[in-house]
Parts: structure tokens; C-alpha cells; sequence
């Protein structure tokens, strides 16, 4: 009965051959370690997210003189509505967290290597989808910091010349964040991750069993078959891997319950105090920041002052300049490289800081997106890579976590030790870049071990 | 090497004073018990007797609370229901916005999640540092809220209170000038009641949270004793 059910649907659809193709028969690495959890547990947060999402949508009201009220009354009124806005908002920082440690799992192992660039492109669109998913939403509940981060990050765009002011009024529809702005971040905060970040996951996921997973050990399992034609070093998906993402999910449901049921607000890093503050356009925050996912970034956007270019970035893009230059052979190249370098320095001598560290700020983004190219490296893993990837990524994790930290701190205060923030900040900025700009350079020389023919466990 | 030279003209920049403006004034830490319902009652009391001739609490309703606290509908009715006329009505301030507003110059703010814009501990010393202002237009200032528009409304408890600075102009200390209705021990277990309350104003479903939670987490923890088995017997024959 349901055998022949089965073959009247796959006449007309092919679902045995796509259950087949991605989960029965989808050769997958044997030695997938702790760092491969994350992939789906991405995919489970997105679904926890849009389903919590399309019950909060039911009950909230994307209007400024209703919006804070209608949030407590999901926390009071609607049966089971405290615990619904809690798991989105846990889920949004779950989903960063998850996010980011699946893209360092992509530095560790050189995942996003060849053939696998359009996987890691795709990613970095997710990724970027993501961070504007959070951005729109984080305006929602009408806060006062919802509403004073919208405004000065919107603001940035009036750094852009000539069309900035005019773009960032056509971004809130108004001359400031107001009901117009907040009605169409409630659309787009259900538009972009309903429809756009299912769209990506799935061509994300195309692309990945297209060429096949990579491994801890970086090597193609698909260059060592049996007899059978399957890959010796690969298990079937389902149900090797459905039953241990099985075991996966439920540690992270722990630490995810852990977080919603005893500390949704995490000491004021998951929900911020002064977000219980209903949105008021006379009384400013004492320090405006964004939830943590974004301080990385926020704070390499205030670290660029008109010294840190000078004394900092000048500098430092001379050196990248000149080495981009001296490594080119071919000549027309060099004197490409030559005019962008002196583009780049001429402009950090004339423009001002406010919109250089928007430059900075979207490099520090789109240089993810170049891994692929700028990884030289003959080996992947980081197994078999030497002392200077893995002093540079090791320099690179450190600085992205105290950037992350002195991003919710003063840039006046001094919460490290020595000297204010703003001069930590500026070091690891540089150290942030170098990473991503030397990285032609320092694995190229770097003295790799060799790569085994078959995975180790 | 160039790398150093640049990190190290970063560190040399000049690197200013240490004299952090440490104006936050030493807050007392309070005990917050969301499980004692007696304490929660006082407070509520105080909260709906005191606070809402001025403040409104808007997000919550009357009957929510009295369920929530042991209160039976009648006696919410008869108790507490000054500023509404039905159980289930939004707990809103006596004082029009407007009045309010010629009154203080500022509308006072809602109360309902301010246990969570401003720590408990804020909140217990905010309430017991009132004092005597000549200079202020209420007649009060506040140590922990300076300048602030609210008179001290629990005077009457309280006592008046004198401020004394330090020479450099840092607050040391209050001096009871003249004692109140209650001794500071009464005084201070009634603000901790007060602010016990505030804390379930501002999510009244925490206690629920909590209780969910603890079987939530054992479930888990069960499913996943499972899901490790399964995963196990799976992978047995995986070399
Ligand atoms: C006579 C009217 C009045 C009464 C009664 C009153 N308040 Fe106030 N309260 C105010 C005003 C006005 C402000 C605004 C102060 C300002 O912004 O300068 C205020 C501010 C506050 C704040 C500070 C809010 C913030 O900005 O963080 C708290 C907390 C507070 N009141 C608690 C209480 C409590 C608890 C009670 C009951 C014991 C109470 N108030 C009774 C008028 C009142």
C-alpha cells in the first residue's frame, strides 16, 4: 500500500531520488568533530525564529504610540506569550552565536577553499541577510534603545557623499525614525528571513552536496572510493548523521532553555535595560550600543579617528600597498595595484574619519567574502598549517572578542587596563585587517605539514 | 615588523587621566523572593496605596495581580481598586497626565517594567535616600537620582532626612532629623517589600519561568541521555 503510494508519487515528483540524493545517500565524512554541529543547529534556530516570529506577529502592533504596549501584552496577556517573545529573543543572539561559530569552524578548516567558494559566498549572504534581519527587528519593541540605535545607524549612510542624506531618508521613509520607519522594518523584519533566508539556506545547501562536505583533515573524500563507487572515508547522512545532529540539538536546547527559562536578559546582553525604556526622542541612552553580535563591527566603525588614520591606517595601508605592489609580476597589474593603493592613501588623507569608518566598518565585512582568494595556503586544515596561520587567527579570535567587548564599553572609559578603550580598540582594528590583508603573504611562507591521504578520526 | 611599529605608535598615544567620573552613588543590594507572597501582598499594597495617585502601572491588570499574589477578587475590589471601577481594568494612574505634568513639570513615568530599566538595588536605594532640599521645588532631592521631580512621598514613614557632604562635595552620609512613623529597620523591610513587588510588576510570569524551566531542562537532559544511546548504537559499527 504505502510502497505503491510511494511509486504513484515518484512518477510525478522525485522524492525517493531527493531523499536519496541529500540525506540516504549523501556521503558524508566520518570525522566530523564538535564544529560540525552548527550547520544544522543554524537551520533549527531559523525555524525556532520564524515560528516564534509568526506568533509574535499575531499580537504585536507596528505602530510607535502601541508598539512598547503591545510587547508587554504578549508578556502578560497572551497565554504563553512571555514564553514566545522569549525564545525570539533568545533566539536571535542563539542564532549569532551559532552563525559564528559555524564560520570560525570555516577558518579552521578552510571550508570556504576550493571548489567549495560559492558555499562560503552564499554563507557570507546569509550572514549579511542575517545581520539585517536582527538590525530591522531590534527596532520592534520600540524601546529607547531601539529606537536611538536605528537612528545612528541609519545615520551612517548620511556619511556616503552626495547620496547619502537622501538614501537615509528614503531608508525611514521620514527625516527621522518614526511610524513610517517602524511600519515598513516590520515588513521587511518578516520579508527578508520568511522568504529571502530560506531561499539562501537552500541554494547554500545545493551547493554544498553538489561537491560534498569538507572535513577536520581538509581532504576530498570523494578522491578515495570503493569498489562500491561510495566514498571510503564517507557514512550516508541519514542516519549516521540525522541520529548524532539528534544528540547535538538536545545540548543546545540545554543551554538555549538555560538561557530563556533563568536569564532571558543575560545580565543585559540579550535584552538590554534600557530597551524597558519606552522610546523617547528628548532623552538619549548614556551610551548608545547595539547588542553584542554587532560591536565587532560598531567598534571598528568608532575606532577610525582622524589620528587612528593618520598614525594607524595610513600607515598600515602603505605597508599592504607595497607588498600588493612588490608581489605582482605581471605589469599591468602592478600599476593597477599602484593606482588603487595611492586611491586608497590619497583618500585617507582627504576624507574625514566619520566616513572611513563606514569604509572600514563594510571592509570588515566584504574581506570575509575574499577568503577564498586571499587563503594561498597549499593545505586547508589547520591541522596541517604552521606556526603563522595559526598565530594570525589566533590574534584574529582575540581580536574579534575584545572589539565585541569594548564595543559596549565608553570609548572615554578604560575597561582592559592601561589606557582608554578607543586606543585598544584602534590596535585590534589593525590587527582585525591584518589578518585578511597579510593573509597572501603569511601563508604562502608558512611551513605546512603533509596532508594524509585518508581522514584520521 | 612594520606591523610592531605601527602597533607600537598606537600604544604610545598619549594616554589620558584615570579619574573616571565615578559620580553612581553606592547602591544597598536588596533580597528579592518572588516565592514570598506576603511580602509581595505588603508591597502591592503600599504600591497601590502610594504610588499610582501619580504613576500609572499600565501594562497590567488588577485581577492578574490578585491571582497572581493569593488576593481573592473581593478583596482587590474592596482593597485596592481606587483609581478603576472593574477587576479587569489596566492599573492607571489617579493623576491626568496633563495635571501631572503643571504639576512636576515632568509626567511621572510608568511603572510597570521599571524593575527592569533600573536594577532592584537602584531602585531600594532610590527610595530611602529622599532628603531635605530647601533649594529644590518639591522640597526633596535624591542622592541616586539627583534633582529629581518626585517628592518623597513615605515621609510621613520615613521621617525627614539630612544629607551631609563631604568637603569635595561627595555625599558621606544621612542624619535623621526628624524620625517618622517607623523605625529605619520598618521603614527599610517595607521598602524591600515595595520593591519585591516592583520586581513581579515588571514580569509577573517570572515565577512560572522559573518553575517551567527545571522540567524543561529535565527533559532535555532525559531526551538526550536517549539521543546519545541511539547515536551510539548507530555509530557502533563506524571505525
Ligand atoms: C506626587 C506624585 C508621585 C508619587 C505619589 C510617586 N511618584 Fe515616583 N515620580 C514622580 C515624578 C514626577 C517622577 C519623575 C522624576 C523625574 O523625572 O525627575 C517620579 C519618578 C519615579 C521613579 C524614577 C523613574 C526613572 O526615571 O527611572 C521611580 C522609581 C519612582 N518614581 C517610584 C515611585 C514609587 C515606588 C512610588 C510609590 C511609593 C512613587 N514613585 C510615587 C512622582 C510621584
Amino acid at each position: 500500500m504505502l510502497t505503491n503510494l510511494l511509486a504513484w508519487i515518484d512518477e510525478r515528483f522525485p522524492l525517493t531520488k531527493v531523499w536519496n540524493e541529500h540525506l540516504a545517500e549523501y556521503y558524508t565524512p566520518k570525522n566530523f568533530n564538535f564544529w560540525y554541529f552548527f550547520g544544522s543547529l543554524a537551520m533549527l534556530v531559523l525555524v525556532i525564529q520564524i515560528l516564534s516570529g509568526l506568533f509574535l506577529a499575531m499580537h504585536y502592533k507596528p505602530d510607535t504610540g502601541l508598539a512598547f504596549a503591545s510587547v508587554e501584552y504578549i508578556m502578560r496577556d497572551v497565554e504563553w506569550g512571555w514564553l514566545i517573545r522569549y525564545m525570539h529573543s533568545t533566539g536571535s543572539s542563539a542564532f549569532f552565536i551559532v552563525v559564528y561559530l559555524h564560520m570560525f569552524r570555516g577558518l579552521l578548516y578552510g571550508s570556504y577553499r576550493g571548489p567549495r567558494e560559492l558555499i562560503w559566498l552564499i554563507g557570507m549572504v546569509i550572514f549579511v541577510a542575517l545581520m539585517a534581519t536582527a538590525f530591522l527587528g531590534y527596532l520592534l519593541p520600540w524601546g529607547n534603545m531601539s529606537y536611538w540605535g536605528a537612528q545612528v545607524i541609519i545615520s551612517l549612510f548620511d556619511a556616503i557623499p552626495f547620496v547619502g542624506p537622501s538614501l537615509a531618508e528614503w531608508l525611514r521613509g521620514d527625516f527621522v525614525v518614526s511610524d513610517a520607519t517602524l511600519n515598513r522594518f516590520f515588513a521587511l523584519h518578516f520579508f527578508i528571513p520568511v522568504i529571502i533566508l530560506p531561499a539562501l539556506v537552500f541554494v547554500h545547501i545545493v551547493a554544498l552536496h553538489k561537491v560534498g562536505s569538507s572535513n577536520p583533515d581538509g581532504i576530498e573524500i570523494k578522491k578515495k572510493k570503493g569498489p562500491d563507487g561510495k566514498p571510503l572515508d564517507g557514512i550516508p547522512f541519514h542516519p549516521y548523521f540525522t541520529v548524532k545532529d539528534i544528540a547535538g540539538v538536545a545540548v543546545f536546547l540545554m543551554f538555549f532553555s538555560a538561557v530563556l527559562f533563568f536569564a532571558p536578559e543575560l545580565g543585559g546582553w540579550f535584552l538590554e535595560p534600557d530597551n524597558f525604556v519606552p522610546a523617547n526622542i528628548l532623552q538619549t541612552p548614556t551610551e548608545i550600543v547595539p547588542l553584542w553580535y554587532f560591536t565587532p563591527f560598531y567598534s571598528i566603525l568608532r575606532a577610525v579617528t582622524t589620528d587612528m588614520m593618520r598614525f594607524g591606517l595610513l600607515p598600515f595601508m602603505a605597508v599592504v600597498g607595497g607588498l600588493a605592489i612588490y608581489s605582482v609580476r605581471d605589469m599591468m597589474m602592478r600599476a593597477v595595484v599602484a593606482g588603487a593603493t595611492a586611491a586608497i592613501l590619497l583618500g585617507l588623507f582627504m576624507m574625514e574619519a566619520k566616513i572611513w569608518g563606514v569604509i572600514m566598518m563594510g571592509l570588515s565585512i566584504v574581506l570575509f567574502f575574499l577568503l577564498p582568494w586571499l587563503d594561498r595556503s597549499p593545505v586547508k586544515s589547520i591541522r596541517y598549517r604552521g606556526w603563522m596561520y595559526k598565530t594570525a587567527l589566533t590574534l584574529f579570535s582575540v581580536s574579534f572578542v575584545i572589539l565585541g567587548y569594548l564595543g559596549t564599553k565608553s570609548p572615554e572609559a578604560i575597561s582592559l587596563f592601561l589606557m582608554k578603550n578607543v586606543y585598544w580598540v584602534q590596535i585590534f582594528t589593525i590587527v582585525y585587517f591584518a589578518f585578511f590583508l597579510f593573509m597572501p603573504w603569511y601563508t604562502t611562507l608558512d611551513k605546512t605539514k603533509p596532508v594524509p591521504e585518508r581522514v584520521t578520526p | 615588523m612594520k606591523k610592531l611599529l605601527i602597533l607600537l605608535s598606537l600604544a604610545a598615544m598619549p594616554v589620558a587621566g584615570f579619574a573616571a567620573g565615578g559620580e553612581h552613588a553606592k547602591l544597598d543590594a536588596v533580597k528579592i523572593d518572588l516565592s514570598d507572597k506576603t511580602s509581595l501582598q505588603r508591597g502591592a499594597r503600599i504600591f497601590v496605596n502610594y504610588c499610582l495617585s501619580c504613576h500609572s502601572a499600565a501594562y497590567m491588570r488588577y485581577n492578574r495581580m490578585g491571582k497572581d499574589l493569593g488576593i481573592s477578587e473581593e478583596l482587590v475590589k474592596d482593597n485596592l481598586l481606587f483609581a478603576a471601577d472593574k477587576v479587569g481594568d489596566l492599573m492607571k494612574a489617579v493623576m491626568p497626565a496633563e495635571e501631572a505634568k503643571a504639576a512636576f513639570s515632568t509626567v511621572p513615568p510608568d511603572l510597570s517594567v521599571i524593575a527592569r530599566a533600573r536594577k532592584p538595588a537602584w531602585l531600594y536605594t532610590y527610595m530611602r535616600s529622599f532628603y531635605r532640599d530647601d533649594k529644590a521645588p518639591s522640597g526633596w532631592n535624591n542622592t541616586v537620582f539627583p534633582h529629581v521631580a518626585m517628592p518623597h512621598v513615605l515621609y510621613e514613614w520615613q521621617g525627614h532626612q539630612r544629607a551631609i557632604f563631604k568637603q569635595d562635595g561627595a555625599f558621606e552620609r544621612f542624619e535623621l532629623v526628624r524620625p517618622g512613623s517607623m523605625s529605619t529597620e520598618d521603614y527599610d523591610k517595607a521598602m524591600r517589600d515595595l520593591i519585591n513587588f516592583l520586581v513581579y510588576l515588571g514580569e509577573p510570569a517570572k515565577l512560572e519561568r522559573y518553575q517551567l524551566g527545571v522540567w524543561v531542562l529535565l527533559f532535555l537532559a532525559v531526551f538526550f541521555v536517549f539521543a546519545y544511546l541511539l547515536k551510539k548504537e548507530y555509530w557502533k559499527d563506524v571505525h
